[in-house]
């Protein structure tokens, strides 16, 4: 490159060189373009699938039933639409708490060894195969039960694990935007340190916290992985969180490989209405901060 | 303890903070203190306890599997439930050639892609497109993988029957076509991790100071020319770390390269053939697993985790190497 710029500076420039500059760019301008078309071919394909093939999908009986004999076209999805919300509320009883106060110490405390050794060890989580977490809840939630058996609460656990650190990072990185002037006034003005951090730092970053909780809950509700060896699944209604619960990715899961086509078509209902979920979420997210702080990935 | 953790006072504050605050007698208000720090430190602690347990249950239930096999598991190739011997090999080749099919589709055209949208789109794509990619991230894996059983798998045979009538000399596309194949596998694995390279590329390709790209302008280079210089010298570690976080996720994706790449046990080098990754034998094996074969899988999981350790903390290296670079550049 540096070579034919410095033969360009020369005062009678090549043409034959200019025409090939000229051909360079054309060409690769051109490549860019291609790949443009060919990145959205199929990714428009996909959209294209889950709202055309999953909005014929919905109806009623997509709502009020849960899932009957393949060639049954009454079945639904009811069972996996209710699994799923019991078990995102597992997770978010868990992750929750545990990801704001774990984002509290890192932000307010959390300058010395222990601060960087969990920031560390979050990263790492964030970054395990949300299959290893299933088999993880598997061997420590699961097998050591008297009677080893498949529940709502496993399932929950293990999403829940992996919304923790997510929360973690994200309530700390906002917290740290909080000016420090709102601290300093508060303990100023005689409050004690925790409260001033929960009713004055906490509150002024309300929205960028609430944010980061929508976008983990968005994340981990269309995860399948984690589902196959702890809720396992469940044909039927199932609100007794001690037992095998249904959920809407694991019955999309079993759905699209089975040879059924009403159940593909119901695969197709459950992903459009997986998809709408996390995107509400997202939207929601949004709202809630106008600038994009949560979304660090 | 609770006027040690000072860290963010002002100045002054943090000078008096140096000397603990003592108390005499009993004091309801420094008891909240303390249990308020002690308990957000307790549930700090808690995911650095999390990340060990795994890391230490993983090792503890593979320990069978490691006496019984040692590192000799990583590079034989039988997997025999009946026999009880065990090899990692086909999933470990299986894994790592999805991910490199993956890579190889979808950098191309990513970083094409990310060059277009920040140089060449007009603005009214922008929006629509940049929309498209960021609903395309939040797609489950689930439901790419029904997308590849019911459309692209379908789509597929027609032309891998062809492959395998014109090509069969070229042992990569030996076999019979039936659709679910390690070609299926890499080419979903490349449409997922698509969205993921261009959105980081294009933010890497933004984030090149202007003045670089009119200086070039200013010299007389063209527009490709003033792009190349830039990216090259400025944002290359940073697109290779989008690269490598985009391969940690083809690494560790389970759900829809399970459902297409078709469950075949053996490291074949076609890729009209059957195979498995590391994630999907687990999906595939987990549940129906007793004894020796658990132990095996649960080696299986190590090995994941420890891969995509690695692969993650080289990416975040180039990223914060990218960062520092620009930082001394501005």
């Amino acid at each position: 490159m540096s070579n034919q710029s410095q033969k360009s500076i020369t005062l009678t420039p090549s043409p034959s060189l200019m025409m090939r500059r000229k051909l360079a760019n054309t060409l690769m301008f051109g490549g860019a373009s291609l790949a443009t078309f060919i990145a959205v071919v199929p990714l428009l394909l996909v959209l294209y699938y889950i709202t055309v093939r999953g909005f014929s999908a919905l109806n009623a009986n997509f709502f009020l039933h849960a899932q009957k004999p393949p060639d049954d076209v009454t079945g639904g999805m009811k069972h996996a639409i209710l699994g799923t919300l019991m078990i995102i509320g597992i997770a978010s009883c868990l992750g929750l708490p545990c990801g704001v106060l774990g984002g509290i110490y890192l932000s307010e405390f959390g300058k010395n060894r222990f601060g960087a050794a969990v920031r560390f060890a979050a990263d790492v989580l964030n970054g395990i195969p949300s299959i290893v977490i299933g088999i993880f809840i598997y061997a420590v939630a699961i097998l050591p039960l008297k009677n080893p058996h498949f529940s709502a609460w496993a399932g929950g656990l293990a999403l829940g694990v992996m919304m923790f650190p997510t929360i973690m990072r994200t309530t700390e990185e906002i917290l740290k935007l909080v000016p420090i002037s709102l601290r300093e006034g508060a303990l100023a003005l005689g409050d004690t340190h925790w409260h001033s951090i929960l009713k004055v730092v906490l509150s002024t970053a309300r929205g960028g916290v609430i944010t980061g909780i929508l976008l983990a809950i968005a994340r981990i509700s269309g995860e399948t992985a984690p589902l196959l060896f702890t809720a396992l699944g469940n044909s039927g209604v199932n609100l007794n969180p001690n037992r095998p619960t249904a959920s809407l990715p694991k019955a999309i899961y079993d759905f699209a490989t089975n040879p059924s086509d009403y159940w593909h078509l119901l695969a197709w209902g459950g992903s459009l209405v997986l998809v709408a979920m996390i995107l509400v979420l997202s939207i929601a997210a949004r709202y809630f901060t106008a600038n994009r702080l949560g979304e660090s990935n | 303890m609770v006027a040690e953790s000072f860290e963010n006072a002002p100045p002054r504050a943090a000078a008096s903070a140096k000397e603990p605050i003592r108390r005499e007698g009993f004091s309801l208000s420094h008891l909240v203190e303390s249990g308020f720090y002690w308990g957000t430190a307790f549930f700090a602690g808690l995911v650095l306890l999390i990340t060990v347990l795994i890391a230490f249950q993983l090792w503890r239930t593979s320990l069978p599997a490691i006496h019984a096999f040692g590192w000799k598991f990583l590079t034989t190739s039988t997997w025999d439930p009946v026999a009880d011997v065990y090899g990692a090999w086909p999933f470990i080749y299986g894994t790592l050639m999805s991910s490199f099919l993956a890579l190889l589709l979808a950098v191309p055209i990513g970083v094409g892609t990310a060059v277009f949208l920040a140089e060449l789109s007009p603005k009214w794509m922008r929006t629509p497109l940049s929309f498209m990619v960021e609903l395309l991230a939040a797609v489950p894996s689930v439901v790419y993988g029904l997308w590849g059983v019911l459309v692209m798998v379908p789509a597929l045979r027609p032309f891998q029957s062809w492959l395998s009538e014109h090509f069969s000399s070229i042992p990569l596309f030996v076999g019979a076509p039936m659709g679910y194949s390690m070609m299926a596998g890499g080419l979903i694995l490349a449409i997922m991790i698509l969205p993921f390279i261009t959105a980081i590329s294009r933010e890497v390709i933004k984030a090149v100071p202007p003045t670089q790209r009119e200086a070039a302008f200013g010299l007389g280079a063209t527009h490709w020319e003033a792009i190349k210089g830039p990216i090259l010298k400025s944002a290359r570690s940073g697109i290779i770390g989008a690269i490598i976080l985009g391969l940690a996720r083809a690494l560790g994706e389970t759900m829809a390269i399970t459902m297409v790449i078709g469950n075949g046990n053996g490291a074949n080098i076609s890729l009209l053939a059957p195979a498995n990754t590391l994630s999907s034998a687990l999906a595939n094996q987990f549940a129906e697993a007793s004894g020796q074969q658990v132990s095996a899988l649960m080696y299986l999981a190590l090995v994941l985790f420890g891969i995509t350790i690695v692969v993650n903390a080289m990416a975040r290296f180039l990223i914060w190497r990218m960062a520092r670079d620009l930082g001394r550049a501005a």
